[in-house]
């Protein structure tokens, strides 16, 4: 048997170190065998084990904590695996996988990202020898076909840059790869990085070898410390073994990568900044055109994918464009990775076909939402995207529908909101993002996302004034036309979509000082009422801030300056002598 | 390979080996690299990654990505500022403590989430924050 544990930055957040050093010391004279993997995207499941044998999985452990390990240990020992029937992952819970289709996912989760071995034994590496036979003109029309689009936000059809740099003239060519994951709410390029580095490598040196590029830069963001980490032994490896390096595969072909940290800006993830930054500069955008193509990296020819992009390539050049472009819809081929978070039972990563809707994903595989509260909106596209209520549930997963309803399809993160989240709260929270990342190159963006926040913040503070909503809007539109790049053109989006579809949750806040969600802490309001109470101490025991005083079996008070709103004393209350917004105490 | 190290490269490594960037740093990089100070200075406070300020032996990162936002990322942030007397950017007066937000830790599953220094804590409540927080100077104390 086979013991293999799930070893991304969430299982290792969630405790997948202490879980393996414990297995490892409890099956230290057996001859079971210990792995690891990277990220299933079962991450509401985490810490995962799962057993093997001969290749097969036999159980899928999840939610494990330490003291789970000596019963696992008893059952290899044993082959008894009815032993850990009540950690084996539920039918219910694994309907999360069935409606998925895993091609930038394919191998997260099942092999060891640390063993090229690994890699090569899932075919890995062939697709690299594949497209070395053919020529560079014959990959980009491969790629063609297939109707891969960049997956990092934009959707612009990859074969059309890489065919651009590939005519661009010169010697010296730049492959970039955007690992620069800033979106937040996104981290399917982490989990691609951290479980499957080589898939990432392989489609980058197709790419190299297309526009015929020599050296190559993979970007990632300082704050993933492991997939860095794994990046640079897969780089060591596929050298190692001749697949990256002088002369690949005895093809002639020479390609050199190297990582380069990001020091942490989200304007980085637009590409001329991510140039400006990887030349060690402030990351602000540059004025297009020149296109990256014909002046990228040291003014050289360069061409930009994002991670979820190039995991993609090896798969098309093995099965061919014609098997990718079969899937999705007329206009957005393929599958996308979208990472279900927020308010949601199942939340992870997940891989599906193009043309789903929204409802499918959020329901069939992430279950719904949690606590069986209602659902209120999905967020996509981070802060360039926008919020999508109820009503368009069943709108398709396509860059174009997605558009429609004034969001994005984005780099693919998917946050689920239910009743209790305030959709100018949320705006608010994202134009503080956006006010924070602007570089401060364009005037309407540094300035216009400012005064937006201020009128927001206003708002959420119970300050609105009549015409808020319209001066929004005129900001929107000056930003939108007055920024020089994706970040300041999109960040009205939250703002324009809460509007358009939550027009009533900036109207209760201005007009009657009421947030309908409840959410907004300068709306809300707690207080003891001093004939229920029975001075039992424990909203003080439980207060976090230490807001609430008195004397023992006397009546106690909350002091509204310290007060931080967080309700605990209201929910802990035992004769529900807490009352909020002057109202009923928790019924 | 020969590669001409780029000035973030050079911030990174420095601030990797002195914890922080002083003043005294920045200039010694501008005279070694070549840069006008105000060009190092730029690219040091254009990216959040670069310290200006020594930091508290227990960096506190505290995610404000949006599904930590949507799971009450707010009410941390308060409980933690009132917790340590410090607002985000600031150092407790013993030195123990800095609090940093950061705009997404990528561990949205268990939103919300924190780091102090390396260690990943998840499904916070502000009441629980407090706690891990309490327990670490306690560990100090002893």
């Amino acid at each position: 048997m086979k013991i293999v544990i799930g070893k991304g930055s969430c299982g290792i957040a969630a405790g997948a170190l202490k879980i393996e050093s414990e297995l490892r010391t409890l099956l230290a004279d057996n001859a079971c065998e210990i792995g690891i993997a990277g990220c299933i995207g079962m991450c509401f499941l985490e810490p995962i084990v799962d057993i093997y044998a001969h290749g097969v999985l036999l159980r899928r452990l999840v939610r494990v904590s330490q003291s789970d390990c000596k019963t696992i240990a008893e059952a290899v020992k044993t082959e008894n695996l009815s032993l850990v029937d009540d950690l084996t992952v539920s039918d219910e819970d694994n309907t999360f996988l069935a409606k998925q289709t895993r091609i930038a996912l394919r191998n997260c989760g099942l092999i060891d990202p640390e063993n090229i071995d690994a890699y090569i034994e899932a075919d890995g590496y062939k697709a690299l020898g594949k497209a070395l036979a053919m020529s560079p003109e014959d990959v980009i029309e491969e790629i063609k076909v297939s109707g891969l689009a960049g997956r990092g936000g934009a959707g612009f059809p990859t074969w059309f840059k890489w065919n651009a740099a590939r005519q661009s003239e010169g010697e010296e060519k730049y492959l970039i790869c955007n690992a620069d994951e800033g979106d937040p709410g996104a981290f399917m390029d982490r989990a691609v990085i951290e479980s499957d580095p080589h898939a990432l490598l392989e489609g980058m040196l197709i790419a190299a070898y297309a526009i015929g590029a020599k050296e190559a830069f993979v970007y990632v963001r300082a704050e993933y410390p492991l997939a860095i980490v794994r990046l640079q032994k897969a780089i060591e490896d596929a050298t190692a073994k001749g697949y990256l390096g002088e002369n690949i595969l005895g093809s002639g072909f020479s390609c050199h990568v190297r990582i380069k940290a990001g020091a942490g800006a989200f304007v980085c993830g637009e590409e001329t900044a991510l140039i400006e930054s990887l030349e060690g500069k402030r990351g602000m955008p540059r004025l297009k055109p020149p296109f990256p193509a014909q002046k990228g990296y040291e003014d050289k020819p360069s061409n930009i994918n994002n991670v979820e992009t190039f995991a993609n390539v090896a798969w098309i050049i093995n099965h061919g464009g014609a098997a990718f472009a079969a899937m999705g819809t007329e206009n957005s081929k393929g599958t996308k990775v979208f990472a279900l978070t927020g308010k949601i039972k199942r939340g992870g990563l997940v891989e599906i076909p193009m043309g789903l809707t929204l409802r499918e994903v959020i329901y069939d595989i992430g279950g719904g939402i949690r606590d069986d509260k209602k659902f209120k909106a999905v967020q996509l596209g981070g802060p360039s995207g926008g919020c999508i209520p109820e009503e368009l549930l069943d709108t398709i997963i396509d860059y174009k529908a997605l558009s429609a309803t004034g969001a994005i399809m984005g780099s693919g993160g998917m946050v689920v909101m239910d009743e209790n989240t305030c959709m100018v709260n949320m705006a608010r929270f994202f134009l503080d993002f956006t006010t924070k990342e602007s570089c401060g190159k364009c005037v309407h963006c540094r300035i216009g996302t400012r005064r937006m926040f201020e009128i927001l913040t206003r708002i959420t503070n119970g300050e609105g004034q009549t015409g808020d909503i319209e001066l929004l809007e005129e900001l929107c539109e000056g930003i939108r036309g007055g920024a020089l790049c994706g970040l300041g053109q999109t960040a009205p989006n939250p703002v324009l979509t809460t509007i358009r579809y939550f027009r009533d949750e900036y109207e209760a806040h201005i007009n009657e000082k009421r947030c309908p969600a409840d959410e907004c802490a300068a709306l809300r309001s707690f207080a003891i009422n001093k004939e229920k109470c029975i001075g039992c101490g424990l909203c003080a025991k439980k207060c976090p801030v230490a807001a609430i005083t008195g004397e023992r079996k006397q009546p106690h008070t909350i002091d509204p300056e310290k007060c931080i709103k967080c309700g605990v004393c209201f929910t802990v209350c035992p004769v529900k002598a807490v009352t909020k917004n002057g109202g009923e105490a928790n019924g | 390979m020969a590669e001409k190290k780029s000035l973030i490269t050079i911030l990174q490594e420095k601030q990797e080996e002195l914890g922080y960037l002083s003043t005294d740093t920045l200039y010694k990089i501008a005279e070694e690299t070549g840069n006008a100070p105000a060009r190092v200075l730029g690219v040091a406070t254009f990216y959040t990654q670069f310290r200006l300020q020594p930091v508290g032996k227990y960096l506190i990162m505290l995610c404000k990505g949006t599904a930590c936002h949507v799971n009450g990322a707010d009410g941390i942030e308060k409980a933690i500022c009132e917790e340590l007397g410090i607002a985000d950017g600031g150092t407790t007066e013993d030195g123990l403590f800095s609090l940093k937000t950061v705009a997404c830790l990528g561990c949205c599953s268990l939103s919300p989430a924190m780091m102090i220094n390396d260690d990943t804590y998840g499904s916070l409540t502000p009441a629980k924050a407090v706690e891990i927080l309490r327990e670490i100077r306690k560990g100090e104390q002893q």
